[in-house]
């Protein structure tokens, strides 16, 4: 099955990139852009049938690969 | 003295790194990422460059390659590690050291000549020098070092800030903070101090027709103090 996995960075943690996007979006007129945050967005393609059993691998990935928990955090979707 | 540099798809100062270790007196040998176990060595040295061509974050793929397990097994036997650049954020995505090199504040490439203030001249990797600050070379995107509050005070505590930008003159405010990072950190050691990760190149600095001779000391009380 199909697993969905977002990673973000937490919150405090300066993100110059979603501030450049930010900027870039209120010179385009956007100007009630406040603030962008950039993630990434993974899917993974798990061989495995069970939902729970596969959600809790992926779980493993986050931890072990997928994330650097020192600024980032995972949400499986 | 025997050191292993690691080369991993990417590293692009693997060489540069092996003229000067030999340059110093090493006995280098180079070392394919994919292989099981390091040869027997005094120093490993991970590179600088783009491993994995910085997929996913900077060092992160690398840090999970075949040889790792015994670099990591080397370190906490004591060995001494070396990581500079890309090598310096493997070692925080191994969990060597602690944090993570993040993108720089201004979200530019910097390559440049900078100084860097020496912390902490308790561990054999500063030992000897006689100098207070070092001009060395930068060429990097992630390097703004940050971590935790809590983590930041137990590296405050432990002395294992290793070394800081700074001007000629060994001022370390964030005037001389080139990329963002906490504390003008360039380089920290892990408590035992036998772990270094600094993003300047000592290994660029060896040569007075071509850059500069700070690089020269560091790898001088490098051989000396092992």
């Amino acid at each position: 099955m199909k697993v969905k996995v977002i990673v973000t960075l937490k919150n405090g943690v300066l993100d110059p990139q979603g501030k450049a996007i930010q900027q870039t979006l209120n010179g385009m007129t956007f100007d009630n852009v406040s603030e962008v945050r950039q993630g990434k967005y993974f899917d993974i393609e798990v061989n495995e049938a069970d939902e729970s059993e596969a959600k809790s691998q992926v779980e493993e990935m986050c931890k072990k690969l997928l994330a650097n928990l020192v600024i980032e955090d995972y949400k499986i979707l | 003295m025997k050191s292993s540099v690691i080369i991993f798809p990417g590293s692009n100062c693997d060489r540069d790194m092996d003229v000067a270790l030999k340059k110093f007196g090493f006995e280098n040998q180079m070392v394919w990422h994919n292989d099981a176990e390091i040869p027997k060595s005094d120093l490993i040295v991970l590179p600088g460059g783009f491993s994995y061509g910085d997929y996913l974050r900077c060092g992160s793929i690398a840090g999970k390659s075949r040889i790792i397990k015994s670099v990591i097994d080397f370190a906490n036997s004591g060995g001494l590690v070396l990581g500079i650049c890309n090598g310096f954020q493997i070692l925080t995505e191994t969990g060597l050291l602690p944090g993570i090199l993040q993108q720089n504040k201004y979200l530019n490439f910097i390559c440049k000549n900078v100084f860097v203030k020496i912390k902490n001249k308790e561990n054999k990797y500063f030992k000897k020098i006689k100098k207070e600050v070092l001009e060395l070379h930068i060429a990097h995107n992630e390097g703004n070092y940050f971590c935790s509050h809590d983590e930041l005070k137990s590296i405050e505590d432990n002395g294992q800030i290793a070394v800081t930008y700074c001007d000629h003159k060994g001022n370390d405010d964030e005037k001389n903070n080139p990329n963002g990072a906490l504390k003008n950190i360039a380089g920290i050691f892990n408590k035992d101090k036998n772990i270094l990760g600094m993003m300047p190149h000592p290994e660029r600095m060896i040569d007075p027709f071509l850059s500069g001779e700070d690089g020269s000391l560091f790898f001088e009380n490098l051989i000396e103090s092992l």
